[in-house]
């Protein structure tokens, strides 16, 4: 099990312009989130009793939690279907799962009105087995735990053969102001080191066990997220409410994180000046077509069983947003039918854009487009609002930016590199390299 | 509301005071399981025909319920002071609304909205951690709010858009009636609303004997009524009855069918979910498969080694 030679840390400032931008964006989200703590929902939200969810469980939950299973997709590619070649890209996939789902779960505890009797949900006698809700709170519980034993190996690799430089950095910049005791310092830190050497090897012993439930809680809970919305028979639009919808959710979350570990992949390689994983990418996005296929095929023949067709080409307000999340879906998986595009980095960005914009559009429709709870009733979000969850989405790519740069995540390059940082300030190190 | 002969049948129901199952007339049997409607529920009966509009329901009810649920008093815009309650709509602060519906000088009704206290409550079904409860034997919908987590599950869930939630305060809650079930109803034996109502609009009794009561209004005065008991079928039953001059649909109270939602979601939830048999199967057996690949791998990379050393 042990890959930890698949990975390297990135080795680059911190401190770049974005990662100012994005705290910026992050503290006005958590201020907003304080002043609704303070006040009230309403103070910063425009949901009201005809829609009680909003922004922050259309996306945030139902929506980012998609966008996070590239983790899960990729851990039935590489242990499912025994594609072990794909093996370098779980980690990166496995943070991006991490932060998706936990800052999912973050969301729902500003989201809820009562978050303080959430541990009502620890209370088997307050246990509910008929509500979809129930399902889904204690999985994504569960899995966002799993998420973070998956990426324990990182941490643990990075304690045991870590050089510790930014510490001893900060040591020395604390040395004139307040004489921290360094020997304490650095013994601690030698235990610490001792105990991540005696841990990895264990955890790797049962890691798959804990990698499997990593795939068995979200095809519980992603389809769940479809269940959840089954109860509202009168209010979800005909053209989404069906009794498919735990199937679709299902199939869309997966082809959704393909898609992102796909967008994800060449992005980093961009901004961090990494060569492109374009054989790895390739691979990976003819999986993506035919998922989408069976996709379509079951929201056509279900329409086409309800006698929903008309209902879908009456060219209206709600036909439209089905035909836009339809033909961008379909329109995504073309491209990749087409295997020199499937080559073409830019390509292959488009159409996982595409997919993954269309994927997000559905549960957007099924959610709150498609959502009629009766006459009189509307919903856009405030600004405030939308700022929550940019903030939130904002602290996302943060965390990871920063995390890569802190531990072995991304895929090792396999040939040598004549990287472009010309700062010299963090020389890559070629510990390991095997070319 | 599909066709006039289920409507016959209701009245026949109705004359009965039957249970009866609620299952479609398509005769699924699974479908109608274990759903019968009890008619020994308390229930109550508002008739739109005889309410006055006076609003005393609405008084007693923002009064006996104020502290518990902790509910304010709603200002019009002219009221600066507060003087008067004028709520414009269920809210955060208001259980029980009577509503006027006027198409002409002539031809207009009140409508009173609250809970109807379906005997398969979508929003019982839906709360994940039971704070919301239906008492089996009188049939009232309870919300605990020492218990509710403020996801508002059950106002998606409800089609009549009955909960409301308290948006502008720090610590919210679910607002909705039950029937004044630990106030007015054990001290009285009869609802807030129902005890105050001058002309007998809302009244309190036992379902079975209220249908009875409002098919014989229906019989006695066919003019004056559409001949239709608003909740005797409706989502597998309801025990707020309704009787009106207009119809139902345009006083606000929207066609929904018999079938309660709450059994449709969850057959299938009880379906994917049953005895836990397939989430259990379904890691059994990644975990078999997931081994077995990788003592693949390994095997392979050790083939490899030994080849490369050779």
């Amino acid at each position: 099990m042990s890959h930890h030679d698949d990975y390297q840390t990135h080795q680059a400032k911190i401190l770049t312009p974005s990662f100012y931008v994005l705290l910026t964006l992050t503290l006005i989200g958590f201020a907003l989130i304080a002043l609704r703590f303070i006040k009230g929902i309403g103070a910063v939200s425009n949901m009201n009793d005809g829609y009680p969810w909003g922004i922050w469980i259309t996306y945030d939950v139902a929506t980012g939690t998609a966008i996070a299973c590239g983790g899960y997709a990729m851990a039935i590619l590489i242990y499912i279907r025994n594609h072990m070649q794909y093996h370098p890209m779980i980690r990166s996939a496995v943070l991006t799962s991490l932060f998706g789902y936990g800052l999912a779960g973050f969301s729902v505890m500003v989201d809820v009105g009562r978050p303080w009797n959430a541990y009502n949900f620890f209370i088997p006698s307050r246990w509910q087995l008929n509500s979809a809700m129930f399902e889904v709170a204690l999985c994504v519980m569960a899995y966002t735990t799993v998420l973070l034993i998956e990426f324990l190996p990182a941490i643990l690799t990075t304690i045991e053969e870590g050089k510790w430089r930014r510490t001893h950095a900060l040591l020395d910049w604390l040395e004139p102001h307040i004489k921290p005791d360094r020997a304490a310092v650095l013994s601690k830190l030698e235990r610490l080191r001792l105990g991540a050497a005696w841990l990895r090897p264990k955890l790797n012993k049962v890691l798959i066990f804990v990698i499997v439930l990593g795939i068995t809680l979200p095809t519980m809970h992603q389809s769940s997220l479809g269940s959840l919305v089954l109860i509202a028979s009168t209010k979800v639009h005909p053209l989404w409410h069906t009794g498919f919808l735990p199937l679709l959710f299902l199939i869309n979350c997966i082809y959704i994180g393909f898609s992102i570990v796909l967008i994800e992949s060449i992005i980093s390689s961009y901004f961090f000046k990494r060569p492109f994983e374009v054989k790895e990418l390739a691979g990976l996005a003819k999986i993506i077509p035919a998922l989408t296929l069976i996709w379509l095929t079951v929201v056509i023949g279900d329409l086409a069983w309800r006698g929903q067709l008309g209902t879908a080409l009456a060219l209206d307000f709600y036909s439209g947003f089905f035909l836009l999340e339809f033909f961008l879906i379909a329109g995504g998986s073309l491209i990749l039918f087409n295997s020199r595009k499937r080559e073409s980095v830019r390509w292959l960005f488009i159409s996982a854009a595409l997919i993954t914009i269309g994927g997000a559009l559905y549960r957007f429709n099924v959610y709150l487009i498609g959502f009629q709870p009766g006459k009189g009733w509307h919903y856009f979000p405030s600004l405030a609002e939308l700022m929550i969850t940019v903030g939130i989405i904002a602290f996302e790519i943060l965390g990871y930016q920063v995390l890569v740069k802190v531990f072995p995540v991304l895929p090792k390059l396999h040939f040598d590199l004549h990287l472009p940082y010309g700062q010299g300030r963090h020389l890559p190190e070629v510990k390991g390299a095997k070319a | 509301m599909k066709n006039p002969s289920r409507r016959n049948f209701l009245k026949m129901v109705g004359v009965g005071g039957a249970a009866l199952a609620t299952g479609t007339m398509g005769g699924s049997a699974d479908a109608s399981e274990g759903l019968k409607i009890d008619n020994d529920n308390v229930a109550m009966l508002y008739d739109a025909t005889r309410c006055v509009g006076c609003k005393a329901c609405m008084t007693i009810c923002k009064r006996v319920n104020l502290d518990s649920g902790s509910l304010s008093y709603e200002q019009a815009e002219f009221d600066p002071d507060g003087l008067w309650d004028a709520p414009a709509d269920l809210s955060g602060d208001t259980r029980t609304l009577i509503k006027l519906h006027k198409e002409s000088p002539t031809k207009w009704s009140y409508v009173k909205h609250s809970c109807m206290h379906c005997q398969k409550p979508s929003c019982v079904s839906v709360c994940p951690v039971s704070a919301m409860i239906r008492d089996p034997e009188s049939g009232i919908v309870t919300y605990d709010k020492g218990i509710c987590i403020g996801c508002r599950y059950c106002q998606i869930a409800c089609a009549f858009n009955i909960p409301r939630f308290q948006w502008d305060k720090a610590l919210p809650q679910i607002v909705k009636c039950d029937m004044c079930k630990s106030t007015e109803l054990p001290r009285t034996g009869t609802t807030g609303c129902a005890s105050v109502c001058p002309v007998d609009a809302i009244h309190f009794g036992k379902r079975g004997d209220l249908l009875i009561e409002a098919q014989r209004r229906l019989d006695a005065e066919p003019e004056k009524y559409i001949q239709y008991i608003y909740g005797a079928q409706e989502l597998g039953g309801l025990n707020h009855l309704c009787l009106a001059g207009l119809p139902f649909e345009r006083l606000g109270l929207p066609i929904v069918g018999d079938q309660p939602p709450a059994e449709f979601s969850e057959k299938i939830q009880h379906t994917i979910y049953k005895g836990f048999i397939a989430p259990v199967a379904l890691y059994g057996s990644l975990c078999y498969v997931a081994i077995r690949n990788m003592k693949k791998a390994e095997q392979q990379k050790s083939a490899d080694k030994k080849g490369g050393d050779a």
